[in-house]
């Protein structure tokens, strides 16, 4: 399904898609509200900015740093050229665990790499930790949002999914006794955990040293339990010196949901003993990303949702609208990229009102991004029916004598017909707006007879 | 030329193909000295109590472990050596049932109330999340303003793992309701000395 | 005035100069009554905005070079749209052997508000207005021309618009909920996501009805256009302005 088509289902569900903009809207009130009393926040995300820019000149050297740094601490480093090498890879080191259940903290990029369904079609069992994630896996969902996985649902829903898998009391709806009950579930699955797997939010390659930011601990409770931690990491997550973390930990919280700083920042840099750490350098479509000049500093994202949240589109439309992995307006131009024909509606979903660009903390101009995509689409997909109607277009506005006989045939065909009659686009703009009053003259008109 | 490709691992296949892409190049900004209005210690508590957590003196410390009844406590902080009811165990499993932890925190930052402990101060990695209630110790001598001050503080200091604790466990997963003791500590208290 | 006034050229948006000739009218006049030496170029045509946004910006290449013609050789080249002025300094394509030229038109063309406070540099407009005037930030006025500060930045507030409206007798300034909020317009966007774009619009007048908006205004008529359908298609009691017109209107 296109974007519009599953957007007008979302909005079929009114009073939902209301309670949906205005929770993640709060969400983006509270991040205006707290980088603003940062008084250096503009030259924070300028900072970040050049940093990521430096990065990504850069990323060949700062992933060998990154790697040689990282083994010289005793962490065993992986590379893997897309999802699938990236799963293989996992799968290997659970076997030579001889184990068969894993907790997993928030990580996209293994949502991006389809991990789940891969380890459970060898009969391990995959438990996401974070209580959103949790959630969305019993309905067997992804995450419909990067930092807040089950925005789409509400209390009631999640009481009554857990009634059915955690035998909660039947509707019960109080968030805290809900909480209350994942919590013991969940324990149990850190304890009994060989296997841990996290996300990574930096990679330094000045110290090989990886950050991972969550508020539920999750993350944490996983690997310090478990005999191995396995961190998989975009190619991109890397950042050159240990005290740029001070610009991105400052940026982050605030960006993602409007606290100065996540609860839990761990960083890791060499395993407890007797212990493993491996890493995963994933690429998975990076590196074409990197060498499309338009496009490449969509890699400086840090995954703070900060776009998704302030979109007006998303708000109004959901994640899974959008039917990728990383939804809203940095999905939308990072998507593409991966796959162009299944996302070519994504672009589109936009009004390029340029939001997403200004709270983004690393400065992505993902609205001009958005506008070269669909550049990029029409020429290889001609289609949408926009093709022809958009060259005739085209012709039109290139000759003043065309555009003004198209001109006036338009006024007077708005004059004469029932509006179901006038043609598609007037039509669809005509079904819940009426068009504006047809004035007797054009200004043009109106010129003529009164100023020449 | 050699007809024959060599098989190329991952590793080289992915470097190689960033090393074909020629992007202009671009300097590393040095970052400036910020700083943090206002007074540290009213700042920190501020910030620990926006996280949900809750900063006390030793006196209002000891007076509320006296009511409080936890039969299993650990304590790593020198100055509360005597709290300690138990011995750190050599598998973190077995702290499954840990009332409280006692830890020393290294430094502790104004702006958002993240404080740093190590490895040395952990004992065992596992203990400020396994725990159900955490308290950090902190000398007031050690706030710093902001997290800028923070990593320079750490510098390049290597321990196998560091972490920044703001809070406890936390979570809004269901409608944005906040709900404090998701999966770690259920509640975080300072003890400013 | 002044005969070695600059000279002005009044750009008009395609389906202003088709559905809202008064609008025109009202910035003529407007800038006359400032005192300026305006013309309004005989030919022109759509700027070629809707065809870039749609992704065809290869295909007005012929538009842009037609703009450059008609009006390289005026002193500035003003519009009652900061989206068409957008677009015309950001998105129109390169013309070959017209490079120049291009580049020097881009640094003349203005949307009509950053005209008279920046160009002109009036401070403060005398006239009436009575009343409570809701203003709507045109996305691509705002963000893309900075005609006001964006509440996602820290900076310093200011509203190029505002600044020309509050100190017109009895006008009372509405302060919306969401300030700078999308319409949903969004040219193409308006019909091929017809329902999100029908949402956001009803959002953004139910926050100018719940604050008593009288009148709905802005400086970008295609948002208005869009606003109005709905409201007019919804019996909902607000009128519509653009800047220009109550500009006009206050100061005679």
């Amino acid at each position: 399904m296109s974007h519009p088509e599953n957007a007008t289902e979302f909005l079929k569900d009114q009073a939902k898609a209301k309670w949906h903009d205005e929770t993640l809207w709060f969400v983006r009130d509270k991040r205006d509200r707290i980088s603003k009393t940062i008084p250096e926040w503009e030259q924070l995300r300028e900072l970040a900015s050049q940093i990521k820019d430096n990065v990504l000149a850069n990323l060949g050297s700062y992933l060998e740093d990154f790697e040689r740094n990282a083994q010289k601490n005793g962490i065993i480093v992986h590379w893997a050229e897309d999802g699938e090498e990236h799963n293989r890879i996992v799968l290997e080191i659970l076997q030579k665990q001889n184990c068969k259940a894993i907790v997993k903290s928030k990580s996209i990029l293994t949502e991006e790499c389809h991990l789940n369904p891969y380890l459970e079609k060898y009969g391990i069992e995959v438990v996401d930790t974070d209580l959103g994630e949790r959630i969305v896996q019993f309905l067997n969902q992804p995450p419909s949002h990067i930092v807040l996985p089950a925005i789409h649902l509400k209390k009631g829903e999640i009481s009554e999914l857990f009634h059915e898998k955690l035998h909660t009391e039947k509707g019960n709806e109080d968030p805290t006794y809900l909480t209350q009950a994942a919590r013991i579930h969940l324990r149990e699955k850190f304890l009994g955990a060989k296997v841990a797997i996290t996300g990574v939010n930096f990679g330094i390659a000045e110290t090989g040293e990886f950050v991972v930011c969550t508020n539920e601990g999750n993350a944490d409770m996983g690997v310090h339990l478990a005999d191995v931690h396995i961190a998989c990491m975009g190619i991109e997550k890397i950042l050159p010196r240990r005290k740029d973390l001070g610009v991105f930990l400052r940026l982050l919280a605030r960006s993602a949901t409007g606290q100065p700083v996540t609860n839990y920042n761990s960083h890791f840099r060499s395993p407890s003993p007797g212990k493993e750490i491996h890493i995963i350098l994933v690429d998975n479509g990076r590196t074409a990303q990197l060498a499309r000049e338009k496009f490449k500093n969509s890699l400086k994202c840090i995954r703070c949702g900060a776009c998704m949240n302030t979109c007006p589109i998303y708000r109004r439309s959901g994640g899974f609208s959008y039917g990728s992995t990383v939804p809203g307006p940095i999905g939308s131009i990072l998507s593409p990229g991966l796959d162009m024909k299944k996302y070519s509606t994504l672009p589109f979903a936009s009004t390029l009102c340029g939001s997403c660009s200004d709270v983004c903390p690393v400065k992505i101009n993902i609205h001009e991004q958005l506008y070269e995509w669909r550049q990029e689409i029409t020429k290889t997909h001609g289609e949408f029916g926009k093709g022809l109607s958009m060259k005739l277009a085209s012709g039109i506005f290139n000759s003043p004598l065309a555009y003004k006989i198209s001109g006036s045939l338009m006024r007077s065909a708005l004059k004469a017909l029932p509006d179901s009659l006038i043609y598609h686009p007037l039509n669809t703009w005509g079904k819940s707006r009426n068009l504006p009053e047809t004035p007797k003259e054009t200004f043009q008109q109106w010129y003529q007879k009164n100023r020449s | 030329m050699v007809s024959e490709e060599p098989i190329m691992s991952s590793r080289e296949k992915i470097l190689s193909a960033i090393k074909g892409i020629s992007i202009e190049p671009k300097a590393l900004p040095e970052i400036p000295d910020f700083h943090l209005t206002g007074e540290l210690v009213e700042q920190f508590i501020r910030s620990i109590i926006g996280n949900k957590g809750e900063v006390m003196s030793r006196v209002e410390f000891q007076s509320w472990i006296g009511t409080a009844h936890f039969s299993k406590i650990i304590s790593l902080s020198k100055t509360f050596e005597d709290l300690s009811n138990l011995a750190l165990p050599e598998d973190p499993h077995e702290l499954e049932d840990l009332g409280l932890a006692i830890l020393e925190g290294q430094f502790g930052v104004a702006e958002n109330g993240a404080i740093w402990l190590e490895d040395p101060n952990l004992g065992l990695r596992a203990l400020p999340f396994i725990t159900e209630h955490l308290v950090i110790v902190l000398e007031r001598k050690n706030l710093v303003e902001t997290m800028h001050q923070g990593y320079d503080r750490i510098g390049s200091a290597h321990s196998g793992f560091g972490v920044f604790i703001a809070g406890p466990s936390k979570t809004a997963d269901i409608e944005q309701s906040l709900v404090i003791g998701a999966h770690g500590a259920k509640s975080l208290r300072v003890v400013l000395l | 005035m002044k005969p070695d006034s600059p000279h002005i050229a009044l750009f008009i948006p395609c389906y202003v100069d088709q559905f809202y000739p008064k609008v025109g009218i009202a910035s003529l006049e407007l800038l006359e009554k400032l005192g300026c030496k305006v013309t309004y170029p005989q030919g022109q045509t759509c700027c070629g905005q809707p065809l870039a946004n749609a992704g065809y910006e290869r295909d007005t290449v012929g538009t842009t070079r037609h703009f450059i013609e008609l009006f390289r050789e005026f002193d500035y080249v003003v519009a009652p749209s900061g989206s068409c002025v957008l677009h015309v300094k950001e998105h129109s394509p390169s013309v070959p052997g017209l490079e120049k030229e291009q580049a020097e038109l881009h640094h003349k063309v203005f949307e009509l508000t950053e005209f008279i406070t920046d160009i002109l540099q009036v401070e403060k407009l005398d006239g009436k207005f009575p009343h409570r005037v809701g203003f709507h930030a045109s996305c691509h006025g705002q963000r893309g021309l900075r005609l006001a500060s964006s509440s996602e930045l820290n900076q310093t507030p200011f509203n190029k618009a505002r600044k020309l409206l509050e100190n017109l007798e009895g006008l009372e300034w509405v302060e919306l909920s969401r300030t700078d909020e999308c319409c949903g317009f969004g040219g193409t966007f308006a019909v091929t996501e017809e329902a999100l774009s029908i949402r956001m619009g009803k959002d953004r007048l139910e926050d100018h009805l719940s604050h008593k908006t009288e009148i709905l205004t802005g400086g970008d008529m295609s948002c208005i256009m869009h606003l109005q359908g709905i409201a007019t298609r919804n019996n909902q009691n607000l009128k519509f302005l653009h800047i220009a017109e109550i500009l006009n209107q206050a100061i005679s």
